[in-house]
């Protein structure tokens, strides 16, 4: 049976001198599970790899931003995405107090220039919405904007927070979405964006995205732009009118957060971080979860398919096809829902019907 | 004890900025408009362009025929220039400036440069803190959301809007976001007092602090700090990924609350719950100020249909119903509001937009209809 590539995600940037690590014909693959949910989720992956036998090795660090306790554990798992140059990853906690620590999230895609984020926004069949036949791809600039961390009290009570704008990262994102375009057989990129106000910043950012669409043009991709409001208006209302989205970083999170209710919430929704040297697989709406944390409750599936998202990025493409066919299997058939699909199977329950399916 | 870090000095000065912030504080921009001897307050009446003179029109109507104590007092922003520069008409500003209210069709955004936004000019003129965008299911109209009843409060002077921008070299910018004390107190206050008027016990602040630790920092701390005040009101946080998913995928636990956000965050959310409704043409907004107050619809000035009567006027008459609220006058507002629900509700005759067929006007007099 000819099956579409349910997890278009091919032609990424190929690894060649920075290819990740491999002894033996295994990979080592750095796991950070995160807090929340991570631990179950990731569990999730690691059982049903060990299943198939996925020649991978993990190095694990559970690392938790409840504290800044975990600042030295976090450093040496840095250290291990340095050497291993690909990981999986859940969502670190991030505290909101002045003087906690800044987000590790955001350190790790700074600090590895991961600067592409992709989140696939897809309706399933097994999954009732609101909405239906949405597929979407959101490419979101990763490293700077709004989450510059850079931030001053200039007199009490007066305080400036910085979002920096270049032109050199919104070419650089802006060509990634076109290739992605290009290479998954997408039609459209959107450009996301509130030039109207900020006509420098995100002035830069449409403009640029303008210029690399031009090189464009003879691929026949058609490109528009729109503004943030106006945008998250129309996912609401008409989301079938998108295809690739790009966007700086701020927006991402909003958008792939509409995006990701729009097609079942957080739990089947995949993502990953690209850069040039290194590769960091996440679930695409990131949220820890703490509410449901250790009840066996959460959907692993957006874990899963980020990972073999992952398995496809190590040139895997076999195993990670079969995990995604069984995953979806399970998700279509409907037979083993979690809460948030509307049933009551838990995260064990799910797995062990991944693994029946491959 | 607090360590001696940066930290630590925000945290001082907010302390002393709360002590200012409760001494000065007004309560909520209050409507404080009086009669005039003919038994009727006057508003002020920008029907803006496009299809806006329509639309007021039948705001008109309507008003007429539900006696409501107002004359209307119709001015025209479209710019002039002086000194070399696009401004707003002074007896415009005047005409807003005496009434304190005013009800504004959509403006057509210039194209071209050196404009100023009319919009933006307004704001700044009349110093119009906060925008109140609510968004309720109109029965009748199908959309992927029932039962949708949210009112969002946005601050409207300051954040991402604040114009601050520069570039540092070529190709790398550098826009400020601006958040201060004043603000978002002032802005949290108007909150708690519309949850309060408007029977909602919750009051949830949005924010992204756990990226922008200082500036939505500072927001939170001024959202805590009033909380306090209304201790009948729930107050919680919660992060803006969170509330996109979460509205996005059930509305409906948000019925009972008022959101309160930045700018940037209430611009993007507003729009995004007017979609969960049916779009801009059915929700309304205002612009509280400390000077005035200015109700609108946010929609565009739709030129392609503007004269053809076809216009739907729904958002601005429900602009209106704030508008009377804020005066004070809920039982006009019922009335009319009920009026014109039930109208669309029937769906006999219902314009182009939604569905039907009936013009402007026949649907301003099914409406005047059901006030008899």
């Amino acid at each position: 049976m000819q099956r579409p590539s349910l997890l278009p995600i091919r032609g990424l940037p190929l690894l060649n001198a920075y290819g990740p690590v491999k002894y033996g014909g295994v990979y080592t693959v750095t796991l950070i599970p995160g807090d929340g949910v991570g631990a179950e989720i990731t569990d999730s992956v690691k059982e049903i790899f060990e299943h198939v036998n996925a020649p991978i090795e993990w190095e694990q660090y559970n690392v938790s931003g409840l504290t800044s306790a975990g600042e030295s554990l976090f450093q040496q798992a840095m250290d291990s995405m340095k050497r291993n140059r690909v990981g999986l990853k859940g969502i670190l906690f991030t505290p909101i107090e002045a003087a906690s620590h800044n987000s590790w999230n955001v350190a790790m895609r700074q600090q590895l220039d991961i600067y592409a984020s992709v989140v696939l926004c897809k309706s399933l069949r097994g999954v009732p919405t609101r909405h239906s036949n949405v597929d979407f791809a959101i490419i979101r600039e990763n490293t700077e904007g709004e989450y510059s961390g850079l931030e001053h009290q200039s007199f009490p009570g007066v305080v400036e927070s910085l979002k920096v704008s270049t032109r050199a990262k919104a070419e650089r994102i802006s060509r990634f979405a076109f290739d992605f375009a290009l290479k998954n057989g997408r039609k459209k990129v959107t450009c996301v964006h509130k030039a109207n106000i900020m006509k420098l910043g995100d002035g830069l950012f449409l403009r640029t995205f303008r210029e690399v669409a031009e090189e464009y043009k003879s691929s026949g991709i058609e490109f528009n732009d729109m503004i943030v409001d106006n945008t998250s208006m129309q996912l609401v209302a008409k989301p079938t009118q998108f295809d690739v989205m790009v966007m700086p970083n701020l927006y991402g999170a909003i958008v792939s957060n509409i995006g990701a209710a729009l097609v079942g919430g957080p739990g089947i929704v995949p993502g990953c971080n690209i850069g040039r040297e290194y590769a960091l697989f996440e679930p695409g709406a990131r949220h820890v979860a703490n509410d449901i944390m250790g009840t066996n409750k959460a959907n692993p599936a957006a874990m899963i398919l980020s990972a073999t998202m992952m398995l496809r990025h190590l040139g895997l493409d076999g195993i990670a096809d079969s995990i995604a066919t069984a995953t979806y299997d399970v998700i279509n058939s409907g037979s083993v829902k979690t809460a948030d699909m509307g049933g009551n199977a838990t995260t064990t329950d799910f797995t062990a019907a991944v693994i029946k399916n491959l | 004890m607090l360590a001696f870090r940066s930290s630590a000095s925000l945290k001082l000065s907010q302390a002393a900025f709360t002590r200012r912030g409760l001494a000065t504080a007004a309560p909520t921009a209050a409507f404080a408009g009086k009669k005039g001897p003919n038994g009727k307050y006057t508003v002020t009446l920008i029907p803006g362009d496009g299809i806006g003179p329509e639309i007021s029109e039948s705001v008109k109507a309507i008003y007429t025929a539900a006696k409501v104590p107002i004359q209307w007092e119709e001015v025209s922003v479209t710019p002039i220039l002086k000194d070399g520069k696009t401004v707003i008409p002074d007896d415009a500003i005047a005409s807003v400036k005496k009434n304190t209210v005013a009800l504004k069709g959509p403006l057509a955004t210039p194209i071209g440069k050196g404009h100023v936004s009319l919009n933006l000019t307004l704001r700044r003129t009349f110093n119009l803190f906060a925008n109140v965008r609510p968004c309720a299911s109109i029965k009748g109209f199908k959309t992927p959301y029932d039962d949708v009843n949210t009112v969002l409060i946005r601050e409207n002077t300051e954040g991402e809007y604040s114009g601050i921008e520069h570039e540092v070299v070529d190709g790398v910018v550098q826009s400020i976001k601006l958040i201060t004390w004043e603000a978002s107190e002032r802005v949290a206050r108007y909150a708690f007092n519309y949850a309060k008027d408007n029977g909602r016990d919750r009051v949830t602040a949005v924010h992204k602090a756990n990226i922008m630790k200082m500036s939505d920092g500072l927001f939170l701390s001024a959202c805590r700090q009033v909380s306090k005040d209304f201790p009948d009101i729930r107050y919680d946080e919660d992060l803006l990924d969170r509330v996109c998913l979460k509205v996005t995928t059930d509305p409906r636990p948000y019925n009972d609350r008022v959101m309160v956000m930045p700018n940037l965050y209430g611009d993007i959310l507003s729009d995004m719950c007017a979609g969960l409704i049916g779009g801009l043409g059915l929700t309304p907004s205002g612009n509280i100020g400390k000077d005035a107050s200015i109700f609108e619809a946010v929609h565009g000035s739709a030129p392609d249909i503007a004269g053809k009567g076809l216009a739907n006027p729904t958002a601005l008459l429900l602009s209106s119903m704030m508008m009377l609220r804020h005066m004070n006058l809920y039982d006009y507002a019922a009335k009319i509001e009920n009026a014109a629900l039930t109208t669309i509700a029937e769906g006999k005759a219902i314009t182009g937009d939604l569905g039907g067929k009936a013009s402007t006007k026949e649907y301003t007099d099914a409406i005047i209809k059901k006030l008899a």
